[in-house]
């Protein structure tokens, strides 16, 4: 049986890039996939500008601002540690990685943060 | 001038293995890296997590398998030359080439393997004004040589495993040590975090937290700096020698780009059907730092590239001579240090 191309586990997200451009993207909630690689599955942000750890927390390429209203889990140790260090931090920041995307996270609203300089 | 017959830019896991396979071709290799150690991302930012994708390797520390490089290629006798960036590029009418690092330090060979990873990693900049007028006058973001802190006053700003190890290790250097980060929690290895609280505690290393530095201070060396209090405001002046800020390292391609290769999506473009060479005749490019389609950044298939790139890069070497490929359960491993490296002889001996 062939699994069709936009399947019901699929949800969406929207996603400001760097630009200020607007892209709304389907994003699977069964390939244990987090924001981040969604970010870059759809080529938002140029290789090497994003994602740059891997997904370990350990860099701040990842950053994003959260606008709507969605309930994310709490942010673990590392993530905190990492966004202490990190530039352009505003209330609303989150690492892309450490957003797992569930079907709970239809309809999110995400700005990528600024790269680093 | 550093002469050799490969020269490898990156001593990642890519670069050291290609030292390797180079070695079982009787080609010698140099090594250049921005980072005052061999191992690049393994060493430098995850040495202490497991790897599970390394073939052969159920798990493997990023760390130890370093270490096993290391060990693997030590026979071959690499040179390196580290904490140095490679900034140019000159072709010479041979075909050779001569790469310079940012500390002018030069090397000439006739093959150029680009192992740079991500790019080489630079120190994460704090935003202060001035910053800049006491880079290497007071403000340092590497440390190569400990000693020369040694009864400085130093104030160190982070807070991670550097910033911990080296206020460990400068505590027995320096004549003051001051350690300054926006949280009261730092993330590193337990022992470390246990060990500056210790020296907090007997005095040996001042610790504000939480607080940042706002601003620095001196006529033309760094005489002080300005640390903040970041929950009650309240601002300070820290008289020092030096300010080392360790807020991690961000990977940049860096002057490579400049060099005429074929970049794209930051990465060099290379010729995956055949050997990885770039569009420059004599020079490759292997591992996280190339891209063609269907590459995947992976430890394991910047070692397969690596090899194949030695092999393209012995018939430009020797383009008179046939190689015949010697599997190494046949020909053992004979290094340059005279050590030779083979399977026991299997016993033939009659049963009476």
């Amino acid at each position: 049986m062939i699994k069709p191309q936009i399947g019901m586990s699929d949800i969406k997200i929207k996603i400001i890039d760097r630009d200020g451009e607007l892209h709304e993207v389907d994003a699977p909630t069964d390939m244990n996939m987090n924001l981040m690689e969604v970010v870059r599955s759809y080529e938002l942000a140029p290789e090497g500008t994003i994602g740059i750890c891997g997904g370990m927390a350990m860099c701040a390429s990842c950053q994003c601002y959260v606008k709507s209203d969605h309930q994310l889990p709490e942010k673990s140790d590392d993530e905190e540690a990492m966004l202490a260090e990190a530039f352009f931090v505003e209330d609303n920041s989150r690492l892309g990685c450490q957003i797992h995307i569930t079907e709970e996270l239809d309809g999110l609203e995400v700005e990528l943060a600024p790269e680093e300089p | 001038m550093i002469k050799t017959d490969i020269l490898i830019i990156g001593a990642g896991p890519t670069g050291l293995f290609a030292v390797f396979e180079a070695g079982l071709l009787q080609l010698k290799c140099h090594l250049i890296d921005a980072l005052p150690q061999a191992g690049g991302q393994c060493s430098e930012i995850y040495p202490k997590k497991p790897i599970y994708d390394i073939p052969g390797f159920p798990e493997v520390l990023a760390g130890d398998l370093v270490d096993n490089l290391m060990e693997q290629i030590k026979p071959f006798q690499p040179g390196f030359t580290l904490g140095e960036r490679a900034e140019t590029i000159e072709k010479l009418d041979d075909g050779s080439f001569i790469v310079t690092t940012n500390k002018g330090t030069k090397h000439h060979a006739p093959i150029v393997a680009i192992a740079g990873g991500l790019g080489s990693f630079e120190p994460r900049k704090p935003l202060l004004e001035n910053l800049e007028k006491y880079e290497d006058n007071g403000v340092a973001y590497m440390i190569k040589e400990p000693e020369i802190y040694r009864d400085k006053k130093v104030l160190i700003a982070g807070g991670g495993d550097s910033a911990l190890d080296w206020s460990i290790f400068l505590a027995d250097v320096a004549k003051e040590v001051t350690l300054v980060h926006r949280r009261n929690e730092f993330r590193g290895a337990l022992d470390s975090v246990e060990k500056v609280q210790q020296l907090k505690n007997e005095g040996k290393i001042n610790l504000m937290t939480p607080a940042e530095v706002v601003a620095l201070k001196g006529k033309d060396q760094l005489e002080k700096v300005t640390v903040k209090n970041t929950s009650t405001s309240e601002e300070t002046d820290v008289e020092v020698d030096n300010f080392i800020p360790l807020f991690g390292l961000s990977p940049k391609l860096g002057p490579i780009s400049n060099w005429g290769l074929e970049i794209e999506k930051n990465a060099i473009k290379v010729n995956n059907s055949l050997d990885y060479q770039t569009n420059i005749p004599g020079i490759y490019a292997i591992g996280d730092v190339n891209t063609y389609p269907g590459k995947l950044k992976l430890i394991l298939c910047g070692f397969h590239e690596a090899t194949l790139m030695c092999q393209s890069a012995y018939q430009k070497i020797f383009p008179d001579k046939k190689y015949v490929m010697k599997y190494t359960t046949v020909g053992g491993v004979t290094g340059f240090d005279g050590s030779k490296k083979e399977a026991p002889k299997a016993v033939v001996k009659a049963i009476d």
